[in-house]
């Protein structure tokens, strides 16, 4: 079945919903399917006492969701911008994450927290950032970042299962691409990574939007002879490190790619982690490709140009295997 | 009955007695917690802070509810899961820091919680816990069963966001919520009129309500009865379901804000209260220890005819030794093992 990255997201939530009854979607304007349209015809099916429009409170409505989760609910909150996440960090960071370790296990907090990130709709800087580096730096947060209809809607499945808060990270960009998906759409582990893109020489760890672009950096790259290997790590944390490093040791080359400011970007940490596990492994320092430190500009010429894209890739590529 | 003035509120003499005995229960807890930094140094680390003057506003709160019902509150938390029933062994045992605590010894004083009594835990960070009990309370509402959930904070919180943003979303979908605002005059260590605009302006901090079109009651926190009659009424009135209601409850608190903080090795010890360090109110804080809840409460009882004084000192003598045995147990309870410092970061150990 032809779908798109927005639609598969919806349907797992259907999905999920009919499956059982304690699942319930809340957020700012999710009875009209949001902006992006990922909840439309939610609040039809499942009516309006399980997909519940809230007041744009991003402290409270995270807050309710901690509270329905603790007391038998698995609520599904949308904030429908990660940078609207800033609003409600207090209820993320310092109560959804630390709920059961300072309860000593008493006290689960099994909700989901789908938002998106990412430039490229001219949003300016306060519609447009990439955060996730912020929620990869919390412990007691389990964070997905999908960057295929299929990975959505499968981590979805498994977030909603899942018994430890779950951050979903989309992106805004990958809402409406179309891809062929099963008639049944299988729960996909979290933690664990996909290969798509197997080659020999170079291994680029990419998340989210610059896979689709490390791909294409790829097909450029083939033509001259390079055989590069896409990985898509789609759980953040926890981080399916075994799969990242046995690519390592065959290409001993890596790039990382993320949308995200390099500077204290997730992709620093993948960086340190590798460099100390397969120091030897490795032929040239690892590089990273991410977006430069500042905020994100209006003005189509400036976002175009403040945004990594696949040339960037192509450039780190050559820049890792000294070419 | 020999004071005609008295008023049981609908309570059997059993019943008042059994709320006389929780409030005396509290403040012996809360009286050991504080004696442990002089008797014994260095036990304690870290931050607690004391419930004493809130005895009656705690045990007259959780009297209205019935099992099934749930509570959240804050890091002034000992007292309610003693109202609830919770093992004060293991409490004292998680203000130690000891593996035998409530919590294993990973949350200590401001962490509490007994989920299987209702308690839903705490928030360390002012006012963070209400939207919890806003969103137990729509978890009740959907399901259906008519139980109701208590939310305690004290009036500092009232001026977060979380409070604001909570209370318009509870009226708006009617939710089976109890905010009470135990208004203890200090927001730590500024006067409740140096930081609230009602309170500067003569006002109660129940007016809030308004801004929300809840019922808003101020209740005289000291009087247990008092407190069970207002939060009876707003508990029904959610448990019929008809909406959120803020219930400001005044009470003194009789210790400082909290003990002392400093590095491993420092003594910790509790301060003077502010009325006094801060504000040399001295004669604020002495009628306040005059109008002391706990006293205040035995001698109506005794008034009543309800309670004699052999019943009296039996159950401060109990108190006292159920606090002298779980001070007895904390102590001599091992603390947990170091590399139990990793678990309960999730469900599950990542592989």
């Amino acid at each position: 079945m032809i779908t798109t990255y927005a639609r598969a997201i919806g349907a797992a939530l259907a999905t999920a919903m009919r499956a059982d009854p304690s699942v319930v979607v809340l957020g700012e304007d999710v009875s009209v399917g949001g902006p992006f349209t990922v909840t439309t015809g939610l609040a039809e099916e499942f009516g309006a006492g399980r997909v519940l429009d809230t007041p744009i409170s991003e402290a409270a409505i995270c807050g309710v969701a901690i509270g329905a989760a603790q007391s038998g609910l698995r609520p599904v909150l949308e904030i429908m911008y990660v940078d609207f996440l800033t609003l409600a960090l207090d209820q993320l960071v310092n109560q959804a994450a630390k709920a059961r370790f300072m309860s000593g296990g008493q006290l689960g907090v099994p909700m989901v927290l789908r938002t998106q990130g990412g430039a490229g709709q001219r949003g300016a800087a306060q519609h447009s950032q990439s955060l996730e580096s912020w929620l990869c730096h919390v412990p007691g947060l389990k964070v997905v970042m999908p960057s295929r209809a299929v990975d959505a809607a499968g981590l979805l499945a498994s977030a909603i299962a899942d018994p430890d808060p779950v951050v979903v990270v989309e992106n805004k960009i990958l809402y409406p691409r179309r891809e062929q998906l099963p008639e049944v759409v299988e729960p996909v582990p979290i933690g664990v990574a996909a290969t798509l893109r197997p080659g020999r020489d170079v291994t680029v760890l990419a998340m989210s939007r610059m896979v689709s672009e490390s791909l294409d950096a790829a097909d450029q790259l083939a033509a001259e002879g390079v055989e590069v290997e896409v990985v898509d790590p789609r759980t953040l944390v926890p981080l399916d490190l075994p799969a990242v490093l046995d690519s390592v040791r065959r290409t001993h080359h890596l790039v990382v790619a993320h949308e995200a400011v390099a500077h204290g970007g997730f992709g620093a940490e993948i960086a340190a982690t590798v460099q100390k596990a397969a120091f030897d492994d490795l032929d040239a320092p690892v590089e990273r490709v991410g977006a430069p430190f500042q905020p994100i500009p209006l003005s189509p010429g400036l976002e175009d140009a403040y945004l990594p894209d696949a040339a960037s890739v192509v450039a780190a590529v050559r820049r890792v295997l000294g070419r | 009955m020999t004071d005609p003035a008295f008023d049981p509120r609908g309570l059997a003499p059993d019943r008042l007695v059994e709320l006389y005995r929780q409030m005396v229960r509290i403040r012996e807890f809360e009286e050991r917690v504080k004696r442990t930094f002089a008797e014994h140094p260095g036990v304690i680390r870290g931050h607690t802070h004391l419930a004493d003057g809130a005895e009656a506003s705690i045990v007259g709160s959780v009297a209205a509810l019935r099992p099934g019902d749930q509570l959240t509150a804050t890091y002034r938390c000992h007292g309610y899961p003693i109202a609830l029933g919770s093992d004060t062994a293991a409490m004292m045992a998680e203000i130690y820091g000891r593996a035998t605590g409530t919590c294993g010894g990973y949350g200590g004083s401001m962490h509490l919680c007994d989920p299987e009594r209702g308690f839903l835990g705490t928030s360390g960070i002012v006012g963070q816990g209400i939207p919890h009990a806003t969103g137990a309370a729509w978890a009740a509402q959907i399901r259906g069963d008519r139980d109701v959930v208590l939310g305690f904070f004290g009036d500092g919180a009232s001026k977060q966001g979380a409070f604001h943003e909570s209370l318009n979303i509870a009226a708006l979908w009617k939710l089976p919520v109890v905010y009470v605002l135990e208004n203890n005059s200090f927001s730590a260590g500024v006067r409740t009129e140096q930081e609230d605009a009602n309170a500067a302006a003569g006002e109660p901090l129940a007016t809030k309500a308004k801004a929300y079109s809840m019922p808003g009651v101020t209740v005289d926190g000291g009087d247990p009865l008092a407190v069970y009659d207002a939060l009876s009424a707003a508990v029904a009135r959610a448990r019929a379901g008809e909406g959120p209601t803020l219930v400001e409850s005044r009470v003194y608190r009789l210790s400082a804000h909290g003990n002392s903080i400093a590095p491993p090795g420092v003594p910790l010890h509790y301060p003077e209260h502010e009325a006094i360090s801060r504000f040399g109110a001295v004669e604020e804080y002495e009628a306040a220890k005059r109008g002391d809840p706990v006293p205040r409460f035995r001698a109506a009882l005794v008034a009543a005819g309800v309670l004699g004084d052999a019943p009296a000192r039996s159950i401060a003598a109990d108190a006292a030794e159920e606090m002298q045995h779980a001070v007895d147990t904390a102590l001599a309870a091992p603390f947990p093992e170091p590399a139990a410092a990793l678990e309960h970061v999730y469900a599950e150990a990542p592989a």
